[in-house]
C-alpha cells in the first residue's frame, strides 16, 4: 500500500453525510487492550517491545477482518508519511514517534485501524462519519470480540481491561464526537457547554489547527470516566449529552437566521469570498472562513458546493498533505500560499 | 484588540480556559499564545494531572506512600514512586501489587474502581482463578520481605496446587 495514495481519495468519515452531519463531523470509538504477562509499552525493554508487536500481528493475522486492512511497520514509513497518518486520524501523534517495533494496521477505507505498542499494546480505533457511536461501538465490540479468541488480554475482574494508564482503565474506551458549532460561538455559549459538560464524566476540547493556534468553531468531546460504568452506559451518556447539544445548537442556527439574518449572511459570504480569492493563506484562517462556509451550506445560503468538499479542505490543508500533494517539502510561508491555491482551485475561485 | 499578556501586539488567539468552574477569557497574540500553550501543556499535562490526584489522595499518607516506595512489583520491577513520576504503570501485575493506592486512585479519576463492563474471552470462572493466583504471589513477596519464611513455603507450596489445578483444566 503507497501511503501517497491515501490523499487522491476521501475518507470514509470525511463524506459529510451520516446522522447529524450538519453538525456532527465524525464519531471515533476506541478501546484500548494489552497482552496478558508482558510488560506494557513504555516499560518495556527492546526485545519485550518486539515480542508484543509480534504476538499482536500474529492474532490480527488469524482474525477474519485482517484480509480487508494492510500492516505498516512505522520504522518502515517515511517522517512525512507519518505526519499524514496523524493528520488523517488513523493514528495518535505519540504513535509517530520513537517508532522501532510500533504497527499500524488499516483499512484501505480508513474506517478501522489499530495501532500496535503504542502506549498500549493495541489501540483499536473505529471513525465514522456523523453522528454514530452505537454503530462505531458495535463494529469495535465485533472486532475485539474475534481478537479476544487468539490474545489473552491483560484483565482482572475488579479494574476490568488493566491498560498502561490508568485513565483509560476499565472498559478502555474512548468515545470521541467531533461537532461544529458555529451558532454556540457567536453566541458565546460555548463556555456553558464546557461548564456543563464537565460536571457529566466528558471532556472537551477545541479541535483542529497546528499547535496552540485557536480552532475555530470545532469542538470534540469525549467520555473521561472508562470505569464504573458499562460501555452502554458510558455511550449512553455520551449520546444523551450530545444530542441535547446538537439540539441547543440547531436552535441558536434558527435564531441566527430570524433575527441576525443579513450579519449571519454577510460573514457566509464575505468568508466564502476571501477562500475563493486569496493568494496566501495560514491553516488558522482557513479553518475560521471554512467554519463560515459549513455553515453557510448547513443553512442553504451556499448552493454550489456541499459539506463533503469542506470536510475534505480541512483534512487536505493540513502541511503533510499540502506536501505529499505536491511532493515536494515546504516553508510554512510557501505552505501558505499552496494552502490558499488549494482553496481557491476546490471551491471554484478565479 | 491588544494582547492580555504584553499589552503591546494585537491579540490574535482567543482563548477560553475553565478552572474550578470558572470560566476566564484571554486574548493573546501569536508570540504569547505559544508561550501560553507550551506552558498549560506542561502545567496539565496527564502526567502531572495523575500525579496532583496522587498527591492529594486522602487514601494515602504520607507513611503509606514511604513504605509503597520500596515496593516493586515481581513481574516488572516497578516502584509506586517510578510510577507517581511517570503516570504509566509497568504491567498488569502492577495493578496487584499497588491495589490499595490504585484503588484510591482509580476513584478519584473514574468515580468508581469495579469494572462493570465487558469481560474478555477467557471466562469468568478462569479469571477468578487467575486472580487468585496473582493475589497468592503478592502475598508470598510480602512473606519473604519480612522474612516469614516458614509461612512463606506453605504458600509457596499452595501457589504450587493452584497452578498444576488450572493446568488441568
Amino acid at each position: 500500500m503507497e501511503i501517497g495514495n491515501l490523499i487522491k481519495r476521501k475518507s470514509e468519515w470525511l463524506r459529510g453525510e451520516g446522522p447529524k452531519s450538519n453538525i456532527v463531523m465524525s464519531t471515533r470509538i476506541r478501546i484500548a487492550r494489552n497482552l496478558d504477562g508482558h510488560m506494557f509499552f513504555d516499560w518495556a525493554n527492546d526485545k519485550q517491545r518486539k515480542e508484543t508487536l509480534e504476538n499482536g500481528i500474529a492474532a490480527l493475522k488469524k482474525c477474519s477482518f485482517f484480509k480487508k486492512t494492510f500492516l505498516l511497520k512505522m520504522k518502515n514509513v517515511s517522517e512525512l508519511d507519518r505526519e499524514l497518518l496523524v493528520e488523517r486520524h488513523l493514528m495518535s501523534r505519540e504513535h509517530a514517534v520513537d517508532v522501532k517495533h510500533k504497527g499500524l494496521v488499516m483499512e484501505d477505507r480508513e474506517v478501522l485501524s489499530i495501532m500496535l505498542n503504542e502506549e498500549d499494546h493495541l489501540r483499536l480505533q473505529v471513525l465514522r462519519s456523523g453522528f454514530n457511536i452505537m454503530e462505531g461501538w458495535r463494529m469495535i465490540d465485533e472486532i475485539d470480540t474475534e481478537l479476544g479468541e487468539h490474545l489473552t488480554f491483560a484483565y482482572s475482574s475488579k479494574f476490568g481491561y488493566l491498560t498502561s494508564c490508568p485513565t483509560n482503565t476499565g472498559t478502555g474506551l474512548r468515545a470521541s464526537v467531533m461537532l461544529h458549532l458555529p451558532a454556540l460561538q457567536v453566541t458565546d455559549q460555548v463556555p456553558n457547554v464546557y461548564e456543563a459538560i464537565s460536571k457529566l464524566g466528558l471532556t472537551i476540547r477545541g479541535f483542529y489547527g497546528e499547535g496552540t493556534e485557536a480552532s475555530g468553531n470545532f469542538f470534540q468531546i469525549s467520555n473521561q470516566v472508562a470505569l464504573g460504568y458499562s460501555e452502554m452506559d458510558i455511550l449512553d451518556n455520551l449520546e444523551r449529552v450530545i444530542n441535547k447539544i446538537i439540539a441547543r445548537e440547531e436552535d441558536t442556527r434558527d435564531y441566527l437566521v430570524k433575527n441576525k439574518k443579513q450579519e449571519t449572511a454577510d460573514n457566509i459570504f464575505r468568508s466564502y469570498g476571501t477562500l475563493k480569492s486569496a493568494r496566501v493563506i495560514t491553516s488558522r484562517e482557513t479553518i475560521i472562513l471554512l467554519s463560515a462556509v459549513r455553515l453557510g451550506v448547513d443553512l442553504g445560503l451556499i448552493k454550489d458546493i456541499d459539506t463533503g468538499i469542506i470536510n475534505e479542505l480541512l483534512l487536505l490543508m493540513q502541511p503533510a498533505h499540502l506536501q505529499k500533494m505536491n511532493d515536494k517539502e515546504f516553508t510554512p510561508s510557501e505552505r501558505d500560499m499552496k494552502r490558499a491555491d488549494l482553496v481557491r482551485e476546490r471551491l471554484g475561485g478565479e | 484588540m491588544k494582547c492580555d499578556i504584553c499589552h503591546v501586539r494585537e491579540a490574535s488567539v482567543h482563548l477560553t480556559e475553565v478552572i474550578n468552574d470558572q470560566v476566564s477569557k484571554l486574548h493573546l497574540c501569536e508570540q504569547c499564545a505559544r508561550t501560553k500553550g507550551e506552558e498549560m501543556q506542561s502545567n496539565f499535562g496527564l502526567t502531572d494531572l495523575i500525579s496532583s490526584l496522587m498527591d492529594f489522595s486522602p487514601s494515602v499518607t504520607d507513611r503509606e506512600v514511604q513504605k509503597d516506595k520500596g515496593v516493586k512489583c515481581r513481574v516488572c520491577g516497578m516502584t509506586y514512586y517510578d510510577f507517581q513520576k511517570t503516570g504509566q504503570l509497568g504491567c498488569g501485575t502492577c495493578y496487584e501489587t499497588f491495589r490499595k493506592d490504585l484503588s484510591g486512585l482509580l476513584r478519584k479519576i473514574h468515580g468508581s474502581d469495579r469494572h462493570v463492563g465487558k469481560m474478555p474471552f477467557m471466562g469468568e470462572k478462569a479469571i477468578k482463578d487467575q486472580e487468585e493466583l496473582q493475589r497468592l504471589k503478592a502475598e508470598l513477596d510480602r512473606l519473604i520481605r519480612a522474612e516469614e519464611f516458614e509461612k512463606a513455603v506453605i504458600l509457596r507450596d499452595r501457589i504450587i496446587d493452584v497452578e498444576q489445578k488450572l493446568k488441568k483444566e
